[in-house]
Formats: structure tokens, sequence, C-alpha cells
């Protein structure tokens, strides 16, 4: 199973933006193999969570372990069927020892995009 | 003659300007660019006369001739296509209109649809020509109706009053984009001296003749003024922070008509951009 987390340029934070996080952090839970895949869609003009949950299906993940995400983002990952938990920690080794525990929940506060309008 | 008044940043005073040079004006045409949030109209609370829906073309897919080669989805420079489970995924609000992805598509799957996005409304209110664009909510540029608006401006001799959107984005562009002279609204603050510099640059590039319009003035420093001397910008006019002027306008009443000395500042300044653009 695959899963993804936004992460910082330190690789080891989560980013709290989804659609313009600087890479995610693709880690197989079996084979506990990771890569960091730069997101192509951070410096996107408008429609970064699309195209970032774009790259996120493209790469064939099973969930996505993120502190939010926006409605764009959250109807390509689902119509993708890529499940979507929530992070509760800073690290992303906290995170997915957590989500290996059953600890995560599904992410279910979707927001409607900040679209140039903050947020961050 | 279109004037544009425009300004970094809302709440700086470009609809007060706007409305009032109109309304100055024996004659005139108000136009609100400001589509995501058109407030003009409180002001002059015009007779509608008639109203123009906006549409543009959305793509429309045909599943059963789409082959999933998603050209269209990587064409898409807006990220208003994803490709799931080997078809193209719409996200109208995202969507530009370019029309892109229906020539690329060669299964001619994919189709004009049309989609309102917003409306024009025409008014009158006594001298004043009242028209109010008005983009509808979710939608991602409200250029289509600033376009749509520009199409009714007909009479060139006519004093039209443009009251752009804030920022210097998109919309702003659209909306001074066949300005004859640029009023520029500024506060004196750094924050507003910063916006200021934000429309300066963008006038620069549009080359426009333009003057500065001193907002919320109170005694002491004020640094949009500065940064005009600093940089030999034209000051038309400098507008106090007035209680009286702040009572008028957030009643939604128009100063030119209720109070002599906002009457005579607004003719003044409307005499004096006249006079710029026609040297």
């Amino acid at each position: 199973m695959k899963i993804a987390i936004p992460v910082n340029e330190d690789k080891t934070t989560i980013c709290p933006s989804f659609g313009r996080t600087p890479m995610f952090l693709i880690y197989d839970i079996e084979t506990q193999n990771q890569v960091f895949l730069d997101n192509s869609a951070v410096a996107s003009q408008g429609g970064a969570g699309i195209k970032a949950a774009q790259s996120i299906v493209d790469n064939k993940v099973d969930a996505v372990l993120t502190p939010r995400c926006g409605e764009n983002a959250a109807n390509v990952l689902i119509a993708g069927n890529i499940k979507v938990y929530k992070t509760t920690f800073n690290t992303t080794k906290e995170n997915i020892d957590a989500f290996n525990e059953n600890k995560l929940q599904i992410l279910d506060d979707v927001h409607p995009g900040f679209h140039n309008h903050g947020g961050m | 003659m279109k004037i544009a008044v425009l300004s970094g940043k809302g709440g700086t005073g470009k609809t007060l300007v706007s409305v009032n040079l109109a309304a100055a004006a024996s004659k005139s045409t108000y136009v609100d660019c400001d589509v995501e949030e058109p407030n003009g109209h409180l002001f002059f609370k015009p007779e509608k006369l008639k109203e123009k829906p906006v549409k543009v073309s959305i793509p429309s897919l045909d599943e059963n001739l789409c082959s999933g080669c998603r050209k269209c989805v990587d064409f898409c420079k807006f990220n208003a296509l994803a490709f799931i489970n080997n078809k193209p995924m719409l996200f109208e609000e995202v969507c530009h209109s370019c029309g892109g992805c229906i020539l690329f598509c060669p299964q001619k799957a994919l189709s004009e649809k049309s989609k309102k996005v917003g409306k024009v409304e025409f008014g009158k209110a006594k001298d004043v020509n009242v028209i109010t664009g008005i983009m509808n909510l979710g939608e991602a540029s409200g250029i289509p109706i600033i376009s749509e608006m520009f199409k009714s401006l007909k009479d060139k001799d006519e004093l039209i009053i443009l009251d752009c959107p804030p920022g210097s984005g998109c919309m702003a562009m659209e909306s001074i984009k066949y300005a004859d002279y640029c009023v520029l609204v500024a506060e004196p603050t750094l924050f507003g001296t910063h916006n200021l510099n934000m429309v300066y640059e963008l006038v620069k590039i549009f080359n426009k003749p333009f003057g500065v319009v001193l907002n919320k003035c109170v005694e002491g420093e004020n640094l949009s003024e500065e940064f005009c001397k600093g940089h030999s910008m034209p000051i038309l006019e400098s507008i106090p922070f007035d209680y009286e002027l702040g009572g008028i306008n957030s009643n939604g009443r128009i100063a030119t008509f209720e109070s002599n000395k906002y009457s005579v500042l607004f003719s003044k300044l409307l005499k004096k951009i006249l006079k710029e653009v026609h040297i």
C-alpha cells in the first residue's frame, strides 16, 4: 500500500498546504521504500490542488495523509479511489506510525479552497 | 472618453471617487467593473432598465467517443481537467474557456457547452447611466463580464467612469485596457503606498496617462504623497479623512449631491482630469 504526504523542504515535517506543498513523500507501507516527489503544481496560478491530486493519482497512491485538503483536490482523489486521512502530528514518521496503528481519522473537513486569498 | 479609477487594494476609495465623478458630470455613464463585489449601484440606486446574461463556452464530454488519450488534460494549463479512470474530469469553475481541449481532442469527444457566469444590469439614475457587472459566486474570472460591458459602450464622446476591481491582476488590466486616463486612489499608509506602487507599475506597463487622488488624508505624514513626489506622479486631489464624508458615504448617499464642499471638490477634480486627458 502506497501513501502520500505533503512535506516541507526539510523532508520530515508536514506541509499545511496540499496543493502547494513543495513535495510529497510517497511511502510504501510494505517495502518501507520512500520517494520524494516534487510537486509540479506548486507554482500554478490556479488549480494547484487539482494538479497535485492528479500526480498523486498518476503515482498509484492508495491513501493521502494531509492536515487539510481543498474541495477540488478532494474530488480528484475521491474519484481516483484514494482515501484521505487527517494528519495529527508534525512529522511524517509520527503520522505513518499512527496510520499503521489505525489511529488516523478520515479527513472530512474539506475546505472550499483559498484561491490566492490566504490560508497559509 | 473613458476614465478608469483603480487602486492596489480594496477599501481605498475607488467607488467613492468613481461615483462622485460620475455624479459631478452633467451626463455620464458609470460602469462597475468590480464584478466580484459591485457596489456602485448602492449609491445610485438606479432604475433597472434591462439585464443581459453573460455566458461562456466550456467543454462537454461525450464519453462514448472518448478514447482516454489524455491530450485534453495535458493541454489544459489552467488545471481545469483531471484524468481519472481514463476519462477527463472537468472543474467548470477553473475553466477559462480557451477552447484548446476541444481543438486538441482527436476523437471529437469534446464539444462546446454554454454556461452562464454572471450578468450585466443596465440602469439609469437621473443623468447617470449605471452599468453593473455581476459575477456568479465561485467563478474563477470576471473577465467575460467586463468584456461584455465594454461591448455595450458605444458613444465615444460620452464621459464614462470605470470603477475598476481592486489590485493589479487580470480583471484590473481588462478594465483599464480601453481607458483614456487612469485615476489611482491611494491611502496615506505604508500598506497604501505599497498598493499604489502596484497600480503605478500597471499603468506604466499599459502606457496610460494617470493622476493620483490621495484619500483619507490626515495631518502629518502621508507616505503615498511622498511616494508620488519621489516619482514625479501628478497629484490631482487630496480628500480628507472626514467624518462628514464617511457618514454620507457609509449611508449609501452621494457626497456630491449632499454636500456643497464635496460637490465643489469632485467637480474640480473632474475638470482637472478632463483637462489632463485633452492635453
